[in-house]
């Protein structure tokens, strides 16, 4: 690496809902880059050095939690784990994750679709027992290559570069897209949930479901987690196939 | 004035806040909790290597039970803990991981027959029980006799979280996101809510309730390096605080975690020393042996963290541009291991340093990590000064961590307590009605309005972000692992300034509703005063406890030291908050002062620890016919909701 600093240049969507006359724009902004320099920590820089009504998400910084999804020169991506030194032109553009309501700037309410999702496809075990499991006894068994494979299923940290990413969603608004099918996917593997296909099949059985996507893949192309969509996809397709 | 009802008003969507939410709901008492952001991005996810909750169930837990668990944390704790706390959590663990399992945290199972693993550097066969096939398994973590962290290969957090929102959402129970309490509202000593604002619209709503419960993690974001969230900033306690009733204990205990990443401070779990991960030094030295030849690399954290240090001082850090650091090397553990079990840990490397561990070794420091302060509460989870308001998990100061925490055992906190809160929590609703005046609600409302409005339209001032910067430097330059007389007394005095300079604070962007820098303005001369009652507490405990490690007072003195902090804050206008001190009565612990078996033991003993040892065994002599179960209860009675009394079963073991 030279010792010369590279001026980074960031063009950020610009944009709050709540004040008055207020109009989308591109605003460019720039950043002297410093070693490991990551999107989040050149936003910071922005906010506190440069412009303080800079709206937009953070909390782990990890890449764990998926609050900072957005749009990094046309990808969906979690800001927070991209380096700055994977642009080499050090031009960076910035804009909020398409799909989702907007609160200002790169700001969305991922929070809001994620809770309706989980309530939509009724994100939980299903199984009266669980409520009143005694739990003094030994836990159920489960095998433990099972409980394995529902974990890789249950990696999704809701950031929503999958909506972001998907035709389909942009097409019929309702769509369920990857995040509830990788949801139902893990459900369905699950022992411990007992509801049957045909329960399945009620919440995606339609084109707003599992039926309606094109299979452009736009989620398994973008998923920060690598999470297998297409596989998973494809087999909620041929499950539900065989209920009807 | 906006204003919302309920029984029970949570403010915190982590692991503990979801928790008592659901307690409370299941008691037939309306919850509402409030949070910064969607509950499933809260910082509980960032718990990567596990639960502990003595199961047994793996062969390296074998004969693994509640009372080794409590061992493992008292000694962990430095004594410092409240023991019957202590042994609520032990008894309850087990419970709640059960529940959880229920509920659909896909634990990883037990795999009957041989497995390779690697212990002290080397590749050892051990071989599970067939009879314990698909029951929950565990990995070794520091500070622990047993192999006793439950796991989901090292998204334990996310997991979990996951789980209980999922059951939060089954159960209607609401979360009001990108709301933040900014004051708790009270009267005649008792805690009737929060005044809240929008973070979106910027407007204030006062959320009324009879029990209000504060559950919003720690306060790492005082250090300008922490692995924490960048949201744990301690607001929560800092509402409690400026209460000027409410109580906060032992903020002076502070975590700081042995292996997160340089610079950034991102953890690296423990997990990676559990499953066989070494620290080297510049020569690629494994060094911990020489300091602590029985745990080694997995001496409790505090003890491993000063050992490293220590290391560095002695020139055997790897030096780069950001300071000195070690390396944690888990190479040894190969592909297959670390890409099962490590995996989250392989994902930070590859996008924060562009290093493969699987095959490169990973710089590491000591780096801010978990507050075992808190907001100071009973064993019920009330503040023992302020009627009303309950605080769970890492906000708390509940207390079964006392001066030093144990890897895992602060998920399990948070479901743990939030189970026992929880049932303390609908208790108080159902023997207390809604009786506060409008009056009262509105007093706090326009408290609030007023400081808001004054930060709108003063013209000049401070830079909210500049006195946070300077706080933080503060911190790490000054109250960090190890302190000294000297060092803190500046820390202090410097952060007296910063609290009067934070009372004039001017900002660039003058809107009302959505705007990081009001944000920040609101949050700063909080953060402030909590920095200060860290501070303060280190300068005026003048010994050597967990976390606490003063150079000037290298000895732990339980003569005159065995006592918890607290701090209150009476006057808004004073530059300084005021501390107080608890006795821990050595004649009612369950496990009597002695040495750690690890780190360095040079123990003041306190007059009381030879007369308990005596008495204790005398109970042993006088009962000899009592099981363990029963000696727990001649040593250390306990009182806990009737729910949780039941004995837990082991495989192998039965209820014994």
């Amino acid at each position: 690496m030279s010792d010369q600093a590279r001026i980074l240049k960031f063009q950020i969507f610009r944009y709050n809902p709540l004040k008055q006359g207020d109009k989308p724009r591109m605003v460019t902004y720039e950043v002297t880059e410093a070693p490991g320099m990551t999107i989040f920590i050149a936003l910071n820089d922005i906010r506190e050095n440069q412009d303080p009504s800079l709206q937009f998400d953070f909390v782990c910084r990890a890449g764990i939690c998926g609050s900072c999804g957005m749009v990094v020169n046309g990808r969906p991506d979690l800001a927070c784990r991209t380096l700055t030194s994977k642009f080499p032109e050090g031009e960076i553009k910035l804009l909020p994750l398409p799909g989702f309501e907007l609160i200002g700037d790169l700001s969305v309410n991922t929070g809001k679709f994620m809770r309706a999702m989980s309530e939509r496809v009724e994100s939980w075990i299903h199984d009266i027992k669980a409520d009143e499991v005694n739990y003094d006894r030994l836990e159920e068994r489960m095998d433990p290559e099972v409980a394995d494979q529902i974990y890789e299923l249950e990696r999704c940290v809701e950031c929503g570069c999958c909506i972001s990413a998907c035709a389909t969603k942009r097409m019929r608004p309702d769509f369920l897209s990857a995040v509830g099918f990788m949801r139902l996917a893990r459900y369905a593997l699950d022992p411990r949930d007992k509801r049957t296909d045909e329960e399945f099949y009620e919440i995606m059985g339609d084109d707003d479901g599992v039926f309606g996507c094109m299979t452009l893949l736009g989620c398994e192309d973008y998923c920060p987690k690598d999470l297998p969509h297409q596989t998973q996809i494809a087999y909620l397709r041929r499950k539900m196939v065989q209920v009807r | 004035m906006k204003v919302i009802y309920t029984d029970s008003l949570i403010i915190g969507g982590g692991l503990a806040g979801l928790r008592v939410a659901i307690a409370a709901k299941q008691r037939g008492y309306e919850s509402i909790i409030l949070s910064l952001i969607p509950a499933k991005r809260s910082h509980s996810a960032a718990a990567q290597g596990g639960m502990q909750a003595s199961l047994g169930a793996c062969v390296k837990g074998d004969g693994d039970d509640e009372d080794v668990h409590f061992g493992d944390t008292v000694k962990g704790s430095d004594w410092g803990c409240d023991q019957d706390v202590a042994r609520m959590f032990v008894n309850t663990a087990p419970k709640a991981i059960r529940q959880f399992a229920a509920w659909g945290v896909p634990w990883s199972r037990v795999q009957g027959g041989d497995r390779e693993v690697i212990i002290n550097g080397q590749k050892v066969t051990i071989t599970e029980k067939h009879e314990a096939q698909g029951l929950i398994t565990a990995r070794d973590f520091g500070g622990t006799k047993k192999w006793r962290t439950c796991f989901t290969s090292d998204g334990t957090g996310h997991t979990m979280l996951y789980a209980m929102d999922n059951k939060a959402i089954q159960m209607e129970i609401p979360v009001h996101e990108r709301k933040e309490a900014i004051a708790l509202i009270h009267e005649d000593g008792v805690c009737h809510g929060a005044v809240v604002r929008d973070l979106i619209t910027g407007k204030l709503i006062a959320y009324v309730a009879k029990a209000t419960t504060i559950a919003t993690g720690g306060y790492g974001r005082l250090y300008a390096v922490s692995t924490n969230a960048v949201i744990s900033e301690g607001i929560g306690t800092a509402i409690a605080l400026e209460t000027g009733i409410a109580t906060l204990g032992n903020m002076e205990a502070v975590q700081f975690h042995p292996t997160a990443i340089v610079p950034v401070g991102i953890l690296t779990t423990e997990g990676c020393r559990g499953d066989g991960g070494l620290l080297l030094d510049k020569d690629g030295y494994r060094f911990m042996p020489d300091y602590e030849p029985d745990k080694k690399e997995l001496a409790s954290r505090d003890v491993v963290s000063r050992r490293m240090t220590e290391h560095m001082r002695k020139g055997k850090g790897v030096s780069s541009r950001y300071g000195d650091h070690l390396w944690l090397d888990i190479t040894l553990l190969g592909r297959k291991h670390i890409e099962k079990n490590l995996r989250e840990v392989k994902e930070i490397c590859e996008y924060f340093l562009g290093i493969d561990p699987v095959k490169e070794y990973i710089p590491v420091r000591p780096t801010q990590h978990y507050s075992m302060g808190g907001v100071r509460t009973k064993a019920t989870g009330e503040s023992p000064t302020l009627k009303g308001l309950f605080s769970a998990g890492e906000a708390a100061c509940w207390d079964m961590h006392g001066f030093n925490r144990l890897g895992g055992n602060s998920v399990a906190e948070t479901v743990v307590a939030g189970m026992i809160v929880g049932e303390y929590v609908a208790d108080h609703c159902a023997a207390n009605g809604l009786n506060v005046s409008t009056h009262t609600i509105q007093y706090f409302l326009k408290k609030e309005e007023k400081k808001i409005t004054d930060l709108l339209v003063r013209d000049y001032g401070e830079n909210p972000f500049e006195l946070k910067a300077a706080m933080q430097k503060i911190m790490m330059d000054k109250v960090g692992i190890f302190r000294n007389g000297e060092d803190l007394a500046q820390a202090v005095e410097e952060l007296k300034v910063l609290n009067q300079r934070a009372r004039n604070i001017a900002l660039r962007n003058r809107i009302s509703s959505s705007n990081p820098e009001l944000v920040e303005a609101i949050r700063v001369p909080k953060m402030i005063k909590l920095a200060q009652c860290v501070a303060y507490g280190a300068m005026l405990r003048t010994e050597s406890r967990g976390a606490h490690a003063r150079e000037d007072y290298p000895e732990r003195n339980d003569r005159d030291w065995l006592k918890r902090t607290l701090t209150t804050w009476k006057d808004d206008a004073a530059d300084l908050p005021e501390v107080s001190y608890e006795n821990l009565d050595v004649m009612r612990m369950e496990l009597a002062p002695g040495s750690r078996g690890y780190g360095v033991d040079n123990t003041v003993h306190h007059p009381d620890t030879e007369k308990r040892e005596a008495q204790i065994d005398q109970i042993k002599k006088d009962n000899p016919g009592a099981d363990r179960h029963e000696m727990q209860e001649l040593l250390n009675p306990l009182t806990i909701p009737e729910k949780f009394k039941g004995k837990n079963e082991r495989i192998g073991r039965g209820y014994k």
